[in-house]
C-alpha cells in the first residue's frame, strides 16, 4: 500500500541510506548466528527429550536482535514467549534461556530491564506504558519496548494499551513482529486491515512498516521510534515484516496449514543470508569469517547446554520461595506438608 | 479527632500519600477534575494535578495493565476501578500478571500497587453494579484482598496496602460508604493487613462477616443480647490471606459459627472460611457451620435486592437453627 511503504536499508529496493556503525552490524549479524543456532539446537534437544516445549524464530533473527541492539540497557523491554533473542541481547544469558526452556528458571536473569515473557496474547502491551509512563514521572530520559506478534493486533489489550499511550504520549515503541502466521491462521484472517502499522492512525501516534528480515532498516527504525519518543513526540507502532520459517512451537507442525511455495519464497530471504552477504560484499566479514563464527556459535552453545544440564534437579520446596516477601501461614503449611510428604515411603 | 465517614477517610488518606510520597500515582475513570462517581478522589485532581490523579481512557485492562507496568516501573500506582462489575476485563491483568510477577521474576520483580474497587450491594443501583466478586480475587495466588468496614480500618488498610510489596485489592463497601461517622486519627497509622478483627466479643457462637455485613452481623448481635445470647461477631477484613489462627481461636471459644456474605454461595469465601473451621476447630464444634449469603444468581434488579442480600430475618434464623442443640 502507498501511504504505508516497506522501509528498507538492504537490497537494490533500499528506501534508506545505512548509518549503522560497523562495529554495530557485526555484532548484530554474530548475535543473529547465535539465535540461529540456539533455535536449532534447542529444537533439537526437544525432539530428543531434554527440553520443553519451545518456541523458535528461526526466520526473525533481524527483528529479534536488531531491535534489541537499537535500544539503552536502561531501557525495558516487555517480551513475549517467542524473544529469548531479543532478551539475549538485553542482558539475559542464553545459559538462562536453556534452562527456562527446561523449566528451571524465570525467563529473566539478573539485572536486567525486561519483564517475565507474556505468555497470554498482547496482555503485557498496557505494562510497557505503565513502564514508560513511570520513567517519564521518575525523570528517567528511556522509553519502554514492547514487543508481539500479528495476532496480538486482534486482542483487546493491542487497542487499550495503544490509545492509552497516545493519549499520555508516553514514550513506548510497540514492536509488531507480523511473521504470517498466528500459529496456523494468517495475517488475511487477523485483520481487514491492508497493513498492521496503519492501526497506528486510529491511536494518533506514529506507525512504520519496515521489512524485519532487513536487520539495518529493524535498527533503524527503532532508532528513530526511540528518538521521537525521547524528545516527547508520543509511541510508534512499528510493524516489522517478516516470516516464520519454523513451526509455532516444537509442538506444532505447519505442514498442515502453510504452502510449501509461501516457506520457499520466505527462505530466499532469510534475514541471515541477506546481512551476510551485504558484510562480505563489503569486506567486513568474508563468508570464511561467517563460517568460523557458526562454528564457533555452536561450540558456544554446545557448551552451554552441558552446563545447564549438569544443574542439579530442582529443590521442590523453592517453588514456595517468590510469590511473597511475608509467605502467609497456609503457605508456609502447605510447603511443610510437601516436604513431610516427600520424607514419606509412598505406601 | 474529627467523626468522618469512609469516603472522607480514604479521600484524607489518599491526600496524604499523595503530598508524602512522589511516586504515588491515583488512576482511573473519572477520578480527576469529576472526583469519582462516589468523590473517593474530590479535589485531589485541583491539589495534585493530572500527571498524579489522572483520567485514563475507559479500559478497565488498561488502567489495571499501566498500573503493574507503573509499579514495576518504581511508581506507587493507585488505581480504581469504577464498579467491582466492570472489573472483569481487568481481572485478566491481575491473574495473568499482578499475581505471577514476582513468582515468574524469581523475586528480581515486585508490583507494588493497590486497585480500589467499590463493591456490593444495597443502593439500589443499575444492573452490573452492586456485584461482590472478591471470591475470584482471593483465589488468586499473589493478591492480598482487604476490605474495611469502618472509617477507622478503610485508613489503616489502605496505609497497610500501600506499604506492602504485593499488590493489594482494597475492597470499599459501597453501602458503608457514608452509612457511619467514627473518630479517625488525624496521624498516620497502619492495620495490618491479615489479622482479623472482634468487631464484638461474644462466648456462645461466631459470626464471620466483612464488608457491609458487618454492621448487619452487629444488628443481629445486639438483637440476640436481648434474649440472653452472646454472639461473637468476627470482621475478616483480610480476605487473603485469611486469619487462620484468628478463625480458629474464635470457634474454639464458641463452639458454633456462621458465615455472611453477599456474594453467591457456590465457591464463595465463605466455603474457606467453613473449610478454616474444620482444619482449625473441628474438635470444638457442637453444630454444622451454618452459610447465609446471596443466592447462586447473577446479582438481581433492585426490586429484588432486598430479598437476595442477607438480612436480619435470614441471619437470625441461621444464628438460631446452629444455636440449636
Amino acid at each position: 500500500m502507498e501511504t504505508w511503504p516497506l522501509y528498507r536499508v538492504l537490497g537494490p529496493e533500499a528506501t534508506d541510506s545505512d548509518r549503522v556503525p560497523d562495529a554495530i552490524k557485526l555484532k548484530i549479524y554474530e548475535d543473529m548466528v547465535l539465535l540461529r543456532s540456539f533455535d536449532e539446537k534447542t529444537i533439537t534437544l526437544q525432539r530428543q527429550g531434554r527440553v520443553g516445549t519451545f518456541p523458535p524464530s528461526i526466520g526473525q533473527e533481524a527483528a529479534e536482535i536488531a531491535s534489541a541492539h537499537a535500544l539503552s540497557k536502561q531501557d525495558w523491554i516487555a517480551p513475549s514467549y517467542r524473544d529469548h533473542g531479543a532478551l539475549y541481547v538485553h542482558g539475559v544469558p542464553f545459559e538462562n534461556v536453556i534452562l527456562f526452556a527446561m523449566g528451571k528458571a524465570s525467563s529473566i536473569s539478573g539485572d536486567v530491564r525486561a519483564l517475565p515473557t507474556s505468555i497470554p496474547i498482547a496482555t503485557h502491551l498496557p505494562h510497557a506504558v505503565g513502564l514508560a509512563w513511570a520513567a517519564r514521572q521518575r525523570g528517567e530520559s528511556v522509553v519502554a519496548m514492547a514487543y508481539f506478534g500479528d495476532g496480538g493486533t486482534s486482542e483487546g489489550d493491542f487497542h487499550e494499551a495503544l490509545n492509552f499511550a497516545g493519549v499520555l504520549k508516553a514514550p513506548v515503541i510497540f514492536f509488531c513482529q507480523n511473521n504470517g502466521w498466528a500459529i496456523s491462521v494468517p495475517v488475511r484472517l487477523q485483520t481487514a486491515s491492508e497493513t498492521l502499522a496503519q492501526k497506528a492512525l486510529a491511536y494518533g501516534i506514529s506507525g512504520v512498516r519496515v521489512d524485519g528480515n532487513d536487520a539495518l532498516a529493524v535498527y533503524q527504525a527503532v532508532q528513530a521510534a526511540r528518538e521521537r519518543a525521547l524528545a516527547g513526540a508520543g509511541p510508534t507502532l512499528i510493524e516489522a515484516v517478516t516470516y516464520r520459517l519454523g513451526p509455532h512451537t516444537t509442538a506444532d507442525d505447519p505442514t498442515r496449514y502453510r504452502p510449501r511455495e509461501e516457506l520457499e519464497a520466505w527462505q530466499s530471504q532469510d534475514p541471515l543470508l541477506r546481512l551476510g552477504q551485504y558484510l562480505a560484499e563489503r569486506g567486513l566479514l568474508s563468508e570464511a569469517d561467517q563460517e568460523a563464527m557458526q562454528a564457533r556459535a555452536r561450540d558456544w552453545i554446545n557448551q552451554a547446554i552441558e552446563a545447564a544440564e549438569a544443574t542439579p534437579p530442582v529443590d521442590p520446596t523453592a517453588m514456595f520461595r517468590y510469590l511473597y516477601s511475608d509467605p502467609p501461614l497456609r503457605l508456609r503449611q502447605q510447603m511443610a506438608q510437601l516436604q513431610a510428604a516427600l520424607q514419606e515411603e509412598v505406601p | 479527632m474529627a467523626e468522618i465517614n469512609m469516603v472522607t477517610a480514604i479521600n484524607q488518606t489518599l491526600a496524604d500519600l499523595l503530598a508524602q510520597d512522589p511516586r504515588v500515582v491515583l488512576l482511573g475513570e473519572d477520578i480527576g477534575l469529576n472526583g469519582g462517581v462516589f468523590r473517593v478522589t474530590e479535589g485531589l485532581y485541583e491539589r495534585f494535578g493530572r500527571e498524579r490523579v489522572m483520567d485514563t481512557p475507559l479500559a478497565e485492562s488498561g488502567i489495571i495493565g499501566a498500573a503493574i507496568g507503573m509499579a514495576v516501573g518504581g511508581l506507587r500506582p493507585i488505581a480504581e476501578i469504577q464498579f467491582m462489575g466492570f472489573l472483569y476485563p481487568g481481572l485478566d491483568q491481575l491473574i495473568s500478571h499482578a499475581g505471577r510477577i514476582r513468582h515468574r521474576s524469581l523475586a528480581a520483580l515486585t508490583v507494588p500497587m493497590v486497585v480500589r474497587i467499590p463493591y456490593g450491594g444495597g443502593i439500589r443501583a443499575p444492573e452490573q453494579h452492586a456485584d461482590s466478586a472478591e471470591a475470584y480475587l482471593v483465589h488468586t495466588p499473589g493478591l492480598k484482598v482487604v476490605v474495611p468496614s469502618t472509617p477507622y480500618d478503610a485508613k489503616g488498610l489502605l496505609y497497610a496496602a500501600l506499604a506492602q510489596d504485593s499488590p493489594v485489592a482494597f475492597l470499599e463497601p459501597i453501602r458503608l460508604y457514608r452509612l457511619g461517622r467514627m473518630e479517625v486519627p488525624e496521624e498516620r497509622y497502619q492495620v495490618p493487613i491479615g489479622p482479623l478483627r472482634v468487631a464484638r466479643e461474644g462466648r456462645d457462637l461466631s459470626v464471620f462477616a466483612w464488608g457491609a455485613m458487618v454492621p448487619l452481623a452487629l444488628r443481629c448481635a445486639e438483637r440476640l443480647a436481648e434474649e440472653g445470647v452472646s454472639v461473637e461477631v468476627i470482621d475478616l477484613r483480610t480476605l487473603s490471606p485469611l486469619d487462620i489462627e484468628g478463625i480458629g481461636a474464635s470457634v474454639r471459644k464458641t463452639g458454633r459459627a456462621v458465615v455472611v456474605h453477599e456474594a453467591p454461595q457456590t465457591g464463595g469465601v465463605g466455603a474457606e472460611v467453613v473449610a478454616t473451621i474444620n482444619e482449625t476447630a473441628f474438635w470444638w464444634l457442637k453444630a454444622p457451620v451454618a452459610r447465609v449469603t446471596g443466592f447462586d444468581l447473577p446479582y438481581p434488579p433492585y426490586a429484588w435486592e432486598e430479598f437476595y442480600l442477607p438480612d436480619e430475618r435470614r441471619l437470625l434464623k441461621a444464628v438460631r437453627e446452629t444455636l440449636r442443640d
